[in-house]
């Protein structure tokens, strides 16, 4: 030991002179640090000691915040064990040897999945600067969910006219590779060199002949619920998802379609004047190479028939905020009219909020855009029907720009706010008034009191949950998800837009019910991070990784079985396992299983660990 | 607490020894009023839950009111709550702060109730040794060590003669279904759990820990009853306390005993029947299905299902201690209950609780229904038909 030093803000540009000046002043050869957790600064710190001229794997950080202090409650015994952990530290780096960062080139094309409006902006943003995109989705078209809202709050834009032409760009984008009807089903690589095996769904139309004339659509026989009207309008079993889909081209749902399920019809193939009908095509493999992927997979709508005193399904003219974006759309099944089931025009609407949401029965966390959309909702329903609006919320949040300032024009228009949670949706009525009509129950918090309003028509704001499919997708992408289900960033605040897997981006719902603004500032962070991945041109790979000694190693083969990342394999020509220095994460799980102690941890060596130890048990 | 036209300063002191007596959870309440929605007092009258628990959160509750002491604990509240607020845990702690602490008078009919169970070992206040007097004239055996089955009518059936028929019925399926049974003796105690809810802490353990040390000793090791109340709590508190042996609820047992062919039936009941389901079985228990199935079991017999059923169940009003008080005509739960019946044109409700019975049988008196309407413990329909 030359020298110990104390000083309040290591990581501060003075005391990493302090360091650097040693250094080179002392020749030092080993550095020990004894501050926050090495995931916060050992980068800094590294770079402190790679500057001063001593490689940056001489450098040990004991944790005496995270793992001491934040977490010991008796001061004295806190200061035991800081010591110890110092202690640990420098026995450790005196074992420390040099290694050398390596660097392999990074693939410059990028994986999208998902063509909502996530994906469409990273993809433009990628594809703009130059560089290949394969945009994949799973529906007919891309769009997602903003393409079935009518308006968007606060601005009250048109949202189909501000996306369609985000649409229309990225299916022209001659850097975009769109892959709708597709799914990725197999990746495997790491960052800068992903592999992505993809299967293009059969349409059974040719998209090269296909003119989007939609005749055999109007001709098709069989009907059945549309997805892109949320059930409230009928598409044909041959469909385009909606007029302006992306690619405009239709697929043939084979579930209704009669020649598919009965053997004979077969009326669009007659009516196709470009010949495009194909029954015969088949799913076809594809397979890309990345260098990194975003995830921007959307969100799943809460069924609210889970709570069976709101009357979902069954009292009618109970509806959820996604069918009344479509009854009130103008292109939507009813023309844009707000009318009951019984087509007539309601005289009065509840809309409920946080169906499902912040509700431990259902889930925990706020959806976000229900407050805001729900007020939007009030001011449509007063524009086209003058109806009576009654919102039942807890809290209203309206966090955004111009948002508050929604909330006060929207209150101006005449609405009633009634603070409560629903308790029930009810056709059990006990006048006269109430008669024929739906009653909303609820403790009006603000008047200590039980209130009752008879309505014609009740809008469920239902929550935003993760898409069904979200853990098989966290698993075939290898990343984690959050308690709530949604997929996990890498830091909630200093990284919300990676994942704990280099090179795989998300945006979007995917990771928490998000608005369209933070969407969008989302998908265009995750683009701006990929594009510096590009212009540097290579990606640094772990150092700490496994190696095995070839004249130790019997051939047994254990470590390859267990390797998480399939980094190990048996070499033919000399007859031992070699480690694939690119893909191997460094987790250390073939060094504890290999019987011959023929494989060594890197930077986790065994007489490094032992010194550790030795030096935590003083 | 009254409506108040002056400032009211926060009591933390009040909130901390809520807090100690069991009513920490009530923190995470974020008043969303789903609690007073739900609650079948303000189908009758207002009864203002969600204020009740700012006030606790505050330490502003009105001790001296007679707020606390309303709720019947059928739990509507607890199974809807988003924030997972034990409501009823919270009101228990309102009350042990009464009861323990002393700073408020506990009603008065509750306070001799209380009495009664700490002195005596049962609500009414009878003598310990005349527990099994109910059941003198049919040969059954007290309980003793061996027996495969200790049948638990409950206090009340054992000691009011208006609702004995029950635990008379019960006796008479398990004897001819051949069932080796016997049943409580006079060392055994109420089982306690309208005592706790009542929020007299003290009295439940010396209850708890006494009978199982009781059960312990003559090796009960399963346990029939026909209360909810006495299998909510010899299930789900006692095992706390080291109580050892296992817990069914009579009409559960019943549905074992047809389902094994152990009860033939060789009678009709051709009668229109409507369960009830008592809050301690359904919302606190899930127990929703056998008492139905054997009801359906039964030849001649058609059921139907009342409009608030289930988890949704109308509680008769008995909970909480609230059988022992007195409740307001006009506001009683049972008489509405009754109506539903009513105009469901039952001729029988059937019950599966000795405190719903209690209720019903006197709503339907009170209201004069008798010609109309009969209150039917399932063991009573069982035992007709077999």
């Amino acid at each position: 030991m030359i020298v110990a030093r104390d000083y309040v803000f290591m990581c501060s540009e003075p005391g990493q002179e302090i360091i650097g000046k040693d250094i080179r002043d002392l020749s030092l050869n080993r550095v020990v640090v004894a501050a926050c957790s090495p995931i916060m600064h050992e980068p800094t710190f590294r770079r402190t000691c790679q500057k001063a001229g001593l490689n940056p794997y001489l450098i040990e950080i004991a944790n005496i915040r995270e793992q001491c202090s934040w977490v010991t409650e008796d001061k004295q015994m806190a200061t035991e064990k800081a010591k110890a952990l110092l202690n640990a530290a420098v026995k450790r780096v005196y074992y420390h040897q040099p290694l050398e960062v390596r660097k392999i080139p990074f693939n410059p094309n990028t994986l999208i999945v998902g063509g909502g409006i996530a994906g469409i902006r990273a993809a433009l943003e990628i594809a703009d600067s130059g560089h290949k995109v394969y945009l994949v989705e799973r529906t007919p078209s891309i769009g997602g969910h903003m393409i079935q809202l009518d308006k968007t709050f606060p601005t009250l834009d048109c949202s189909a006219c501000i996306l369609t032409p985000k649409m229309t760009e990225a299916g022209n984008h001659p850097n975009i590779e769109l892959m709708s009807y597709s799914e990725v089903e197999e990746v495997s690589g790491y960052i800068g060199n992903f592999r992505i095996r993809i299967r293009k769904k059969a349409r059974y139309v040719n998209g090269d002949r296909c003119n989007g004339c939609s005749l055999c659509q109007e001709k098709c026989p069989s009907e059945t619920d549309s997805e892109f009207e949320a059930g409230m309008g009928k598409r044909k079993a041959i469909y385009t998802p909606f007029p302006q889909a992306v690619p405009n081209i239709p697929v043939i749902d084979t579930d209704h379609c009669t020649y598919f399920l009965k053997g004979t019809c077969r009326l669009c193939e007659k009516v196709c004047e470009a010949n495009a009908i194909d029954f015969g095509q088949k799913d076809e493999i594809i397979e890309v190479e990345t260098g990194s992927i975003i995830l921007a997979t959307g969100y799943s709508v809460f069924d609210p028939a889970h709570i069976k005193h709101y009357g979902y399904q069954r009292l009618d003219n109970v509806v959820t905020s996604l069918e009344f974006e479509r009854l009130v759309n103008s292109a939507g099944p009813t023309g844009g009219n707000i009318v009951l089931k019984d087509g007539s025009v309601p005289r009065s609407i509840a809309i409920i909020h946080c169906v499902g949401s912040r509700d431990r029965n259902y889930h925990d966390y706020c959806s976000r855009v229900c407050c805001m959309y729900a007020l939007k909702y009030a001011h449509l329903i007063k524009e086209k029907t003058g109806a009576e609006v009654y919102q039942y919320y807890i809290d209203m949040r309206c966090f955004g720009k111009g948002y508050e300032e929604f909330y006060e024009r929207i209150s101006s228009e005449g609405v009633g706010f009634i603070r409560g949670k629903v308790s029930e949706v009810t056709d059990r009525t006990i006048n006269d008034e109430e008669k024929g009509r739906l009653v909303v129950v609820a403790e009006d918090t603000l008047l200590s009191s039980m209130i009752r309003v008879p309505v014609d028509m009740v809008i469920l704001c239902t929550a935003m949950e993760p898409q069904q499919d979200a853990e098989a997708m966290a698993r075939l992408f290898n990343i984690s998800r959050s308690a709530d289900g949604f997929f996990l960033e890498k830091h909630p605040k200093l990284d919300p837009v990676a994942t704990n897997s280099e090179g795989i981006f998300v945006a979007g719902c995917c990771q928490s019910p998000k608005d369209i603004p933070d969407t969008v500032a989302q998908a265009s962070a995750a683009a701006a991070r990929i594009l510096s991945l590009i212009s540097k041109g290579e990606v640094e790979i772990e150092v700490a990784i496994a190696s095995i000694d070839e004249q130790l190693c019997s051939g047994c083969g254990v470590c390859s079985s267990i390797c998480p990342y399939s980094a190990i394999s048996f070499d033919d020509e000399k007859k031992f396992y070699k480690v694939n220095e690119a893909l191997c994460k460094g987790c250390g799980t073939c060094v504890a299983a290999c019987p011959a102690s023929a494989i060594t941890g890197r930077h986790f060596t065994t007489e490094q660990i032992m010194a550790e130890i030795e030096g935590l048990l003083i | 607490m009254e409506k108040n036209s002056h400032p009211v300063t926060p009591l933390k002191e009040v909130a901390d020894i809520i807090n100690e007596e069991g009513g920490a959870i009530l923190k995470l309440c974020y008043q969303c009023g789903i609690c007073t929605a739900v609650c079948p007092w303000n189908t009758v009258r207002d009864f203002i839950v969600r204020r009740i628990m700012h006030q606790g959160q505050l330490g502003l509750i009105d001790f001296e009111g007679e707020d606390i002491w309303l709720c019947a604990t059928c739990n509507s509240c607890v199974k809807r709550c988003p924030r997972g607020v034990e409501i009823v845990d919270i009101m228990r702690a309102l009350r042990r702060v009464v009861t323990e602490l002393g700073i408020a008078r506990v009603p008065d009919s509750l306070r001799i109730t209380i009495k009664n169970i700490s002195g005596t070992g049962n609500p009414l206040g009878e003598a310990p040794d005349k527990r099994a007097d109910w059941a003198k004239d049919l040969d059954v055996k007290l309980y003793s060590e061996g027996t495969e089955i200790l049948y638990f009518p409950c206090c009340i059936p054992e000691y009011d003669a208006s609702v004995r028929r029950m635990a008379r019925a019960a006796v008479n399926i398990l004897k001819k279904a051949g069932v080796d049974f016997g049943i409580p003796g006079s060392k055994v105690n109420c089982c306690g759990e309208s005592v706790r809810k009542a929020g007299d802490e003290k009295v439940f353990e010396r209850l708890a820990r006494s009978n199982i040390s009781v059960f312990a000793e003559m090796g009960v090791k399963k346990v029939v009853t026909s209360s909810p109340h006495c299998y909510h709590t010899f299930k789900n508190e006692y095992p706390g306390l080291g109580g050892d042996f296992e817990t069914i609820h009579l009409s559960q047992y019943l549905l074992e005993l047809i389902r094994e062919n152990r009860l033939i039936f060789t009678r009709e009941v051709n009668k229109k029947v409507a369960y009830h389901d008592p809050c301690y079985l359904g919302r606190y228990n899930d127990i929703y299905e056998e008492p139905r199935q054997v009801l359906e079991s039964i030849p001649g017999l058609e059921l139907i299902e009342l409009p608030d059923c289930r988890e949704n169940s109308l509680c008769c009003g008995g909970g909480g201690g609230r059988i022992w008080m007195e409740t307001k005509s006009g506001e009683r739960f049972s008489d509405i209950r009754i109506e539903q019946a009513l105009a469901a044109g039952v001729d029988i409700l059937a019950v599966a609780c000795p405190y719903c019975m209690l209720n019903f049988d006197d709503s339907v008196t009170t209201m004069d229904k008798g010609d109309f309407i009969e209150i039917r413990s399932i063991s009573e329909l069982v035992s007709a038909a077999i």
